[in-house]
């Protein structure tokens, strides 16, 4: 059988016959959420399609700064990603991932606390876990690298009653980054489930233990459930930012530490070959995307799903 | 010969206007940690931009340019000599300069990297546009190469440098980088060679072989910078400056083997005088002003810089005018005056690299006569210091790196890049 344009399609219900005046309205709804998108949307547009658009066709071309870049179909630097640095990507994969579970062991106890026992203090905590990071990142990871020097106040007393090795470091290890990015971004884990935890009705947990739930199984149970979108949202933000970081990299690594983001960084500005350096931002960006979508569709919330509220 | 920098004088015998400078948390010039994520779009949106080439010089003829009475200066932060008067800092070298000219100098020290400097104003040179600076310090090396290859510097007139023909050493005159000096004219030089903490060798280090010393695995600091490369190539007795692919692979073989080994701790982006002063690395590849003011400017601080037997690496930054300035008379004029040797005694006391005006030397014996006591020894352990005015021995001793095309830049980094990043 063949359905033409005029053929009703069976079951299919027709729009009611509407009255003039509740079309116009209508129209003017329609008009007024156009005309609150076009902000944001010219937003997304100039900020994040056009960039991306730009970073595309970049990884694209080929010439030199001097010469210009001309659009070439030319794929070769992304093959060359992977190729020449395989070993960056995936440093920065681990370390982004080991910094994000120990950041969210170490957040959420510490949010919880907070939350439910910070009483009037609540700000007052918060405040104080916030003031470091007042301090410049750069300056707070360098201090780092003076704190943990090989002679340094933290390690000489230990080799001096010889508890480690004389030639024990901490500095220039995978351990030292994954501290260094753990550190970084304690507080954006700890405030979104901060926030979650905030939001819990108290009388959720006094239900589940005036059901006989232990405290233990009421937090099992009720609280973290209910605390998911923060610790959700807190893992995207804490992971996407460290797998991108290579400032902790470039000061507490050492050899065989060495991760995208400082790659990315010298290609673009010590060896000015935009194309490849745009060729590995894609792909970095790419590799997080699928990570994200992944980890979505596993562990999301309908909240940032798309879905309705909890 | 030139072995080590002079015993360092303490804090207290240095002229005070020398330990301003020295002490002021100055940042390792020639080290770089681009943190610039900001510019990571301006450089993106600057290369897509623009996919013409083009060159606008061509126009420009000194015959017809006038002094104008404005001179828009970039360069490094702490590069030149500074006081600090009413809590307004000045700079005596620039106000003698208007004093005498009536040129008024606008100094800006925006220089952070030659690469990130460029970034900032090669869309206007691209775009034939004045950068809106007039004078620049660029270090020899593919930057000033590329800018020297697309035209987007103002050639040099000499007959505007008589005191560049007279005062300037024979070493700056004529550079492999820039023959004739048909766009450079040095603004101070300085050496790349080893540097160590003597409480954690045996002994002095006198040979760049110690870097490659497995007494040392894990003590070893060297250079996220293309110094590294050229140094190795000396330690394997290759000339840099002649050094062809080949060499380059059998450097970058040195290279790995020395890390596979464990004997590199880490590849430094900056900060390697920390981990020398830290007793992270005993050894570690150094920039010659770097370590003598850190000397002067940490108490207790004794680190020694060497310049290796097998030879050392030398750099040179350059004064240089961009394509399209719009006070070029003005900016040939103040490079002339900086050749002036009085002048140049005023910037070596505060700068402490090399200068590029040996005859300066007796003005800053001269200042130290002048004085006495503390001030007296500051000066003089700049006058004496090799690292300031080194001799024709010292120079023969030294070696550039090679002049490199962008295509071979983009080759020299492919086989070098991989050994520092991984």
């Amino acid at each position: 059988m063949t359905i033409t344009a005029e053929t009703p399609i069976s079951g299919e219900v027709q729009p009611p016959k509407l009255h003039p005046a509740v079309r116009r309205r209508r129209i003017k709804q329609r008009f007024t959420i156009v005309g609150l998108l076009v902000p944001g949307g010219a937003w997304l547009a100039l900020f994040f399609i056009a960039p991306i658009a730009t970073l595309v066709i970049l990884s694209l071309s080929t010439g030199n700064v001097g010469l210009g870049w001309h659009l070439t179909y030319t794929w070769s630097n992304f093959s060359q990603s992977i190729t020449s640095y395989g070993p960056e990507f995936l440093h920065s994969f681990e370390f982004g991932t080991a910094a994000t579970i120990v950041a969210l062991l170490v957040s959420y106890p510490a949010a919880y606390w907070i939350a439910f026992y910070g009483g009037q203090r609540k700000t007052s905590y918060l405040l104080v876990i916030l003031l470091p990071f007042y301090v410049s990142q750069l300056i707070r990871t360098i201090s780092w690298q003076f704190i943990l020097a090989d002679q340094g106040i933290f390690l000489t007393p230990l080799k001096a009653i010889h508890l480690l090795p004389q030639n024990f470091h901490i500095l220039a290890t995978p351990w030292a980054v994954i501290g260094g990015l753990t550190y970084a971004q304690v507080p954006y884990m700890l405030l979104p489930i901060f926030a979650a935890l905030e939001r819990i009705d108290r009388s959720y947990v006094e239900a589940a233990k005036d059901l006989y739930a232990s405290k233990w199984e009421a937090v099992r149970r009720v609280v973290l459930p209910l605390s998911t979108p923060g610790i959700f949202a807190g893992v995207l933000l804490v992971f996407i930012s460290a797998v991108g970081d290579y400032v902790n990299e470039v000061i507490l690594g050492g050899t065989g530490t060495g991760v995208i983001g400082n790659v990315i960084n010298s290609q673009f500005f010590v060896n000015m070959n935009y194309p490849f350096a745009a060729a590995l931002s894609l792909v970095l960006m790419v590799a997080l995307l699928i990570l994200v979508i992944i980890y979505s569709r596993a562990l999301g919330t309908e909240d940032l799903m798309g879905g309705g509220t909890y | 010969m030139m072995s080590e920098k002079p015993e360092s004088t303490s804090a207290e015998q240095m002229d005070p206007s020398l330990i301003r400078g020295l002490t002021m948390p100055r940042m390792s010039r020639r080290g770089f940690l681009g943190l610039a994520g900001a510019g990571l779009l301006g450089a993106v949106a600057a290369a897509c931009g623009s996919s013409s080439s083009s060159s606008s010089s061509g126009k420009f003829s000194w015959s017809t340019a006038k002094k104008t009475g404005q001179l828009d200066f970039a360069n490094w932060p702490l590069y030149i000599d500074q006081e600090t008067v009413n809590g307004k800092t000045v700079y005596p070298t620039l106000q003698q300069f208007t004093k005498e000219t009536g040129i008024k100098v606008n100094y800006q020290e925006v220089i952070q990297g030659n690469t990130s400097f460029f970034g900032k104003i090669e869309p206007n040179l691209k775009a034939g546009k004045p950068t809106g600076y007039d004078l620049m310090v660029i270090s020899n090396g593919p930057i000033l190469n590329s800018l020297m290859l697309y035209n987007w510097l103002t050639p040099l007139d000499h007959s505007y440098l008589p005191n560049f023909a007279k005062y300037a050493g024979a070493s700056y005159k004529d550079p492999t980088y820039d023959p004739g000096n048909k766009y450079t004219a040095a603004w101070q030089s300085g050496f790349t060679g080893i540097a160590y903490n003597p409480k954690l060798t045996d002994g002095p280090i006198t040979s760049l072989a110690s870097l490659f010393d497995p007494k040392y695995a894990g003590k070893v600091g060297m250079l996220n910078a293309e110094d590294t490369p050229n140094l190795v190539m000396l330690y394997l007795g290759i000339d840099p400056n002649t050094a062809t692919e080949a060499d380059w692979k059998k450097a970058a073989a040195a290279m790995t083997k020395q890390k596979n080994e464990g004997i590199v701790r880490k590849y430094y982006q900056q900060n390697y005088i920390n981990a020398l002063e830290n007793g992270d690395v005993a050894i570690s590849i150094a920039y010659s002003g770097d370590i003598f003011q850190a000397n002067q400017s940490s108490k207790g601080s004794d680190l020694k810089f060497v310049v290796p037997t097998e030879g050392v690496y030398r750099w040179t930054d350059n004064m240089c005018i961009p394509a399209n300035s719009l006070h070029p008379v003005d900016a040939i004029t103040y490079m002339n005056y900086v050749y002036n040797p009085r002048v140049a005694a005023t910037m070596a006391e505060y700068i402490n690299y090399m200068t590029p005006v040996p005859a300066s030397k007796q003005y800053v014996i001269q200042d130290a006569d002048a004085t006495s006591g503390s001030n007296k020894a500051g000066l003089l352990a700049i006058a004496d210091s090799p690292l300031v005015y080194p001799d024709a021995a010292d120079f023969a001793h030294a070696y550039y790196g090679r002049n490199l095309s962008p295509s071979e830049y983009a080759t020299w980094n492919s086989i070098f890049q991989p050994i520092y990043q991984a």
